[in-house]
């Protein structure tokens, strides 16, 4: 499956079959730091992503002068 | 995971409240707790005019959103830092927002103010580039507003925004910035208006979701000079420390507001004063703002 980080924009390739929890796991992304995004849908930690999907991992933290 | 309201699929966890919401109830729990917000500090009045500071980030265009929907009477205001590229962009973010939603924007640019963008005021003053565009962003904030008649400043920082500021201030213990760190700041000067943050109670997921859900078109990509700041660095530690302890952020800023910020009130009173060279509320005789513009117009 597909997944798109941001900041900078990039795409890679990890294995389906498995939980957002655990595919956040393999790329050392902690769960509340980033949107879920597939489609035009935000899901949740313990939904199945499968080979052909495409998710989005989009980052929530801001910083810099508030 | 099923919404703790409604029992539909949910899209988002919130782990610190124990709960997970389908999209409509998620929307429902943020406007409350802007709700919430603005009773426990008596931030708005229902009929009053606000400022609202908008950066195209998504915590800023939701903060607009959410009181637009709430019904006050809001103009924003756009400051243009003119960080290269991220700057046109988050501009173009803030115009298209205004015009979708009919609402006025006020576009102040920071190179006209202060005589240089971020980019040289970071050059000359050779300080790391959030304290020259911090300091212009709340005099800006405060003189826009006044030049206008409007008596309150709202601004999108949130729970995340709010924990880390007050960790960089515990880790050296400003005193002062502890005493100054509330969610809504009252004018003390005829000329400093109220500064509100209404999203306080709100962590940077939730501000995320929200602007995703409602369809905002905020930019994504961050400042390119936030890489490496300091505030940035505080939020991975606190995020760590709320993955362990859900609900750890939430208790850090809270418990410090309920429990422990009155200590570090002042018990005199600073003495404020006009500054001389721009009319500006000071507590010496030229403004930081006033010395920062004449040092980049004496090295340009």
């Amino acid at each position: 499956m597909k997944v798109i980080l941001r900041n900078p924009r990039r795409e890679i390739e990890v294995a389906g079959g498995r939980r957002v929890k655990d595919v956040l796991r393999e790329l050392h992304i902690l769960p509340e730091t980033v949107l879920v995004i597939r489609g035009d849908e935000l899901i949740t930690a313990d939904q199945v992503v499968r080979d052909g999907d495409t998710i989005e991992l989009r980052p929530v933290m801001s910083g810099g002068a508030r | 995971m099923k919404c703790r309201k409604c029992g539909g699929t949910a899209v988002l966890e919130l782990r610190r409240h124990n709960a997970a919401f389908c999209a409509p109830d998620f929307l429902d729990f943020f406007r409350n707790q802007v709700r919430e917000a603005v009773r426990k500090y008596r931030m708005l009045d229902k009929d009053e005019h606000v400022l609202v500071a908008v950066s195209g980030g998504k915590d800023s265009l939701a903060l607009w959103d959410v009181l637009l929907d709430e019904g006050y009477r809001t103009t924003g205001l756009y400051l243009d830092l003119g960080i290269f590229d991220y700057s046109v962009e988050s501009r173009r973010k803030c115009e298209a927002f205004a015009a979708g939603r009919g609402v006025p924007l006020i576009v102040a640019s920071v190179a006209e103010e202060v005589g240089g963008p971020v980019p040289v005021i970071k050059e000359v003053t050779r300080r790391p580039p959030c304290s020259g565009c911090g300091l212009s962003k709340r005099y800006l904030m405060n003189r826009v507003a006044l030049d206008r008649g409007i008596g309150v400043v709202a601004t999108g920082h949130n729970l995340d925004d709010e924990a880390a500021t007050l960790f960089g201030s515990i880790a050296h213990w400003q005193t002062d910035a502890l005493a100054r760190q509330s969610p809504a700041l009252p004018s003390t000067h005829a000329k400093l208006v109220r500064r509100v943050k209404p999203l306080y109670r709100l962590s940077e997921l939730e501000t995320s979701a929200y602007a995703f859900l409602r369809r905002i078109d905020y930019i994504v990509e961050e400042c390119p000079f936030a890489k490496g700041a300091t505030s940035i660095a505080h939020k991975e530690i606190l995020n760590r420390m709320e993955d362990a302890s859900p609900g750890a952020k939430h208790n850090f800023l809270f418990g410090f507001l309920e429990k422990a910020r009155a200590a570090f009130e002042r018990t005199e009173a600073v003495e404020l004063r006009e500054c001389a060279r721009c009319g500006q509320v000071t507590t010496g005789t030229i403004c930081a703002f006033c010395k920062l513009a004449d040092q980049v117009k004496r090295t340009l």
